[in-house]
């Protein structure tokens, strides 16, 4: 049997069988072990589709071999690829960083149900990117917020429990805002598929029940990716989350959503409803800016530097937001190039922030000074992060700005506005991590020498990787951008 | 060693020298100091080495990267940064020299550190100099602002930290804000960001949209220090002195003002500037800067602001000198670069032999001190007239060119603002040098403390040699320069 066939079906597979597994190791290490060996099976699974998405192939698979209508689709292209490298890369990574962090901050016996939550968040967060059928989208997706859900409520403090009932409510709402939408275009046209749906819609004749579908699930995935301004849940969510949750889930959790945002749209309503780039250009564009603005504006007043990351995601997300704005070429596959760029930053920020807990008494600015000196590797990782967040040159940051910069200039004389507002986001960045920066390096005793304690190794060796692999990806930009391309030129092949 | 070779090894150098550092500090001080000191001569010795291809007419390149279609990381090496990096790479010498002097002879802390920012800031300086497009010169420009950042904060005290502040604040703002946006803006209308002679702007842009690239440019190079986006530079100077000499009087601001030309010779192109009137704002501007920062100096009680304001006027000259759109001129601002550079480091030099010697600071306090410290005064001495543009200095050669060009664009602005700003630069110079040497110390018993360190001593003797040196032999570096305007108007 050739398994490399099959190997779509194992991305989504693995972590969901795993699940159970890891439930049942009861003794102490065994569910991270199983657990990492997990998701770096599914890293490398990723990879192996990457492989084949890069040769320009798409890869159908149909489970059990049940033909489309009937059966379970599985469809990967580029931008798919894409998410399952970040998504399964994200989870590794995070899950490297856990063991010591997750030691510290879970009870053992309660840790085999967290890391079997885990797992079922990877699954489901794969499952959505795979998927070619709307309602098995909505099935990984309600998987993946459970299981998120007990994630985040599962760190010892209890302020957490408010932040996830909030998110409980809102992702709720997303998704059943998602199902509604969902709904109502299969009452009109009678199949799940998203390839059957696009053909479907063209014949309906009642345009209504379509637009409406449009605004339903535009607002209920705009709520799951915490566009501004539905992103209320998501501050409080990352802060009081366990480190290696926070890790995880801001490297990817978001992303997923705008991708269903992204692709749902272009499958399916772009080449359907006349006009719709417009609405859709006009709806977000200003949502983004607002977020670019207003998120950024607040980053620079928090204290807490778990929740001062988290407003900065909420601005990215409007970057993100914006290049897809634009609905051209230009635009989109800055936009995409963004979702690889920001999750390698700020998944490079929360490792360093999980690795700073290890050590300093608390994550308030005030908390952390003298961690220049105290921990000089994981704040040399996180001033590396920083500048791929701010966008300096020579970063992964930077490329994606340059094309959305690129890309606003374009757009005429709102663009010109636009770049301001991107120029400005990114002075506001430097102001925020400025204020990190000085409180590592500049408070404290200052010239008491205090002894280095660093983080444990392991934490420390996935850290430094993550910053190389920032530099790396500022230098050497062609993987992200050839996957960018493709991926905006396959979305935007059914816009009029 | 085949030139791309030496272009990889101007770069490579500085930054083995910065991990050299590193590693031996933990080992041994003097081994550090002798990481230093190889590092630089090594450095030095490859970028001259490149000399004599350049004046032959070569344009040695090196590919090192290609970040996105359209979006390299190359370098090539043409006259106005060869000179950078001459200037830059030998006086690296002589401030180490200086640096190990000052460093031990004032205790300071975290050398280790201050030593391995330095070699990276020589590295950032090596990759503006050498860059072939605006995108890789603005990649090692940020490089350098972010590495000088620690040698400025290096005090690590509240006050320091807040100047500090101001210094990154400044300078990140204005790269981002306005540098970058203008680097996109010329990519997006020329299609690349290639220094080519003679500017690949003309006919992309026209009317008003020329100024305001040139204002984008102009500003977002904060480094240039041009009103009024200068005050980072008075800021910087809370820097140990070694960092003032070097950076702050040569490698940082000659970077600044570096660029400027550079965009305007190999960006705008001089002639299509000149046949744009909407870009006849920059000249006035640098004229202003440089009575502005003058007078300012003027009132300057502490030895390193006055210093520092003199600085700015100085970068203004070589802004104002590109900005006449001559070729005399265009040869100015590439002499002046050299000349201020010996005079101010010579100048920084002294200020802070003067502190380690005595930890005074102002000038009040220097009354009769030439006699305690002849050798330190007397190199001050020469700095000073080099700035005023006295004969034997090197300041005479720059401001002969600068006012050569006026002439030949008979602007008669430039002319009337170097005339002026000589009077006021003495009006500031003379007194301090009357001070030091004739007035008596105003309380008699106050301690004798004599001369510097000899190494700090050494070293501002040796840069006062090239100050007056400059003015006897600079063939070669107009011989190298003019290549850069043959074929001008």
């Amino acid at each position: 049997m050739d398994l490399s066939q099959h190997l779509v079906a194992f991305q989504v597979i693995v972590p969901l069988l795993s699940a159970p597994l890891a439930l049942l190791l009861r003794p102490r290490g065994l569910a991270w072990a199983a657990t990492t060996a997990a998701a770096a099976l599914s890293f490398a699974i990723s990879l192996a589709i990457l492989q084949q998405v890069l040769s320009g192939q798409e890869i159908y698979y149909e489970m059990g071999s049940w033909a489309a209508p009937y059966g379970i689709a599985l469809a990967v292209d580029a931008f798919s690829g894409l998410m399952t490298i970040i998504v399964s890369g994200a989870a590794l990574a995070a899950l490297l960083v856990a063991r010591q962090s997750v030691d510290k901050q879970i009870e053992a016996e309660r840790q085999p149900l967290f890391y079997s939550a885990w797992l079922l968040v990877m699954a489901g967060l794969l499952g959505i990117v795979v998927s070619a059928d709307a309602f098995n989208i909505f099935v990984f997706m309600e998987i993946s917020s459970l299981a998120s859900y007990i994630l985040i409520a599962g760190g010892p403090d209890r302020w957490a429990l408010p932040a996830v009932f909030k998110y409980l409510i809102m992702g709720t709402i997303g998704a059943t805002f998602y199902l509604i939408g969902v709904g109502l275009i299969y009452m009109m046209t009678g199949t799940l598929n998203l390839a059957d749906m696009a053909d479907r819609v063209s014949q309906v004749t009642e345009l209504k029940p379509i637009l409406v579908a449009a605004g339903f699930i535009t607002v209920g995935m705009a709520l799951k990716a915490a566009v501004f301004p539905l992103h209320v849940w998501l501050p409080n969510a990352y802060t009081y989350a366990p480190h290696a949750v926070t890790v995880f889930l801001a490297a990817c959790g978001t992303k997923v959503a705008l991708y269903v945002l992204l692709r749902f749209d272009f499958v399916v309503f772009q080449p359907n409803l006349a006009g719709h780039e417009i609405q859709f250009g006009y709806f977000l564009m200003p949502l983004a800016l607002l977020a670019i603005l207003i998120a950024s504006g607040v980053a620079v007043f928090e204290n807490n530097l778990k929740r001062l990351l988290a407003y900065s995601s909420v601005a990215q997300i409007g970057y993100i937001l914006l290049g897809a704005s634009f609905v051209n070429m230009a635009g989109m596959s800055a936009g995409i190039m963004h979702f690889f760029n920001h999750a390698l930053a700020k998944g490079t920020l929360f490792i360093a922030v999980a690795a700073l807990a290890m050590r300093m008494p608390g994550l308030n600015l005030s908390e952390l000074a003298g961690a220049g000196r105290r921990m000089p590797v994981t704040m040399g990782v996180f001033v590396v992060g920083a500048l791929s967040l701010i966008g300096v040159p020579g970063t992964a940051g930077f490329t994606s700005k340059w094309l959305l910069i690129s890309a606003s200039l374009a757009q005429g004389t709102v663009g010109v506005a636009l770049v301001v507002a991107i120029l400005v986001s990114s002075l506001l960045a430097v102001i925020y991590i400025w204020r990190v920066i000085e409180a590592a390096y500049f408070s404290g005793p200052a010239d008491s020498e205090q002894a280095v304690q660093e983080a444990p190794l392991q934490i420390l060796i996935v850290a430094v990787t993550a910053a190389a692999a920032n530099i790396y990806f500022g230098l050497n930009a062609s993987l992200p951008l050839t996957l960018a391309e493709q991926s905006a030129s396959a979305l935007l092949v059914t816009a009029p | 060693m085949n030139p791309a070779d030496s272009i990889a090894a101007a770069l490579a150098i500085p930054l083995a020298g910065a991990v050299a550092i590193a590693l031996l500090g933990r080992v041994n001080a003097n081994l550090r100091e002798a990481a230093t000191l190889i590092t630089a001569v090594a450095l030095a010795w490859v970028v001259w080495g490149l000399g004599p291809l350049l004046l032959a007419g070569g344009r040695p390149e090196f590919a090192l990267t290609q970040v996105m279609p359209g979006l390299d990381i190359a370098f090539r090496v043409e006259p106005l940064g060869m000179l950078f990096a001459a200037l830059a790479s030998s006086l690296w010498i002589i401030n180490s020299v200086y640096s190990i002097g000052y460093m031990r002879g004032n205790n300071e802390k975290h050398q280790t550190r201050f030593y391995v920012c330095f070699a990276i800031a020589l590295a950032a300086v090596m990759g503006i100099a050498f860059a072939a497009n605006l995108f890789t010169l603005f990649l090692f420009y940020e490089i350098l602002t972010l590495s000088t950042y620690p040698l400025v904060s290096h005090k690590g005290d509240a006050a320091t930290v807040r100047s500090a502040r101001v210094y990154i604040g400044i300078l990140l703002f204005t790269s981002i804000g306005l540098l970058l946006p203008a680097i996109i803006w010329t990519y997006a209308i020329a299609g690349s960001g290639d220094f080519v002679l003679g500017g690949i702007l003309e006919g992309k842009i026209s009317g008003m949209e020329v100024g305001l690239l040139l204002a984008l440019f102009v500003f977002g190079i904060g480094k240039a220090a041009v009103m009024p986006v200068h005050r980072w530079l008075p800021a910087a100077m809370v820097a140990p002195t070694p960092v003032s000499a070097l950076l702050h009087a040569v490698a940082v601001v000659k970077a600044g003002v570096f660029t400027v030309t550079k965009v305007i010779v190999y960006i705008f192109g001089v002639d299509f500037l000149f046949s744009e009137p909407s870009s006849g704002w920059l000249l006035y501007l640098a004229a202003f800067t440089i009575i502005a920062a003058s007078v300012v100096a003027m009132r300057q009680q502490n030895l390193k602001r006055l210093l520092a304001y003199s600085t700015i006027a100085q970068l203004s000259y070589v802004v104002m000198a590109a900005a006449i759109l001559k070729p005399l001129a265009e040869i100015g601002a590439a002499v002046h670069m050299v000349a201020h550079a010996f005079g101010k480091i010579t100048l920084f030099f002294a200020a802070g032999a003067i502190y380690t010697a005595s930890k005074k600071t102002e000038l009040h306090q220097l009354k009769g001190i030439g006699r305690q410290m002849p050798w330190t005064m007397a190199a001050f001495t020469i700095g000073a007239l080099s700035m005023i543009g006295v004969p034997p200095t090197g300041g005479f050669v720059s401001k002969w060119y600068i006012l050569a060009g006026a002439f030949q664009a008979d602007n008669l602005v430039a002319v009337a603002t170097i005339i002026a700003s000589t009077v006021l630069n003495a009006a500031y110079f003379l007194p301090i040098i009357f001070m030091v040497w004739f007035s008596k110390q105003e309380q008699e018993d106050s301690p004798q403390h004599g001369e510097a360190p000899l190494l700090v001593v050494v070293a501002l003797t040796a840069t006062a040699a090239l100050t007056i040196g400059f003015f006897l032999f600079n063939g070669t570096v107009l011989e190298l320069e003019s290549q850069v305007v043959r074929g001008m108007q």
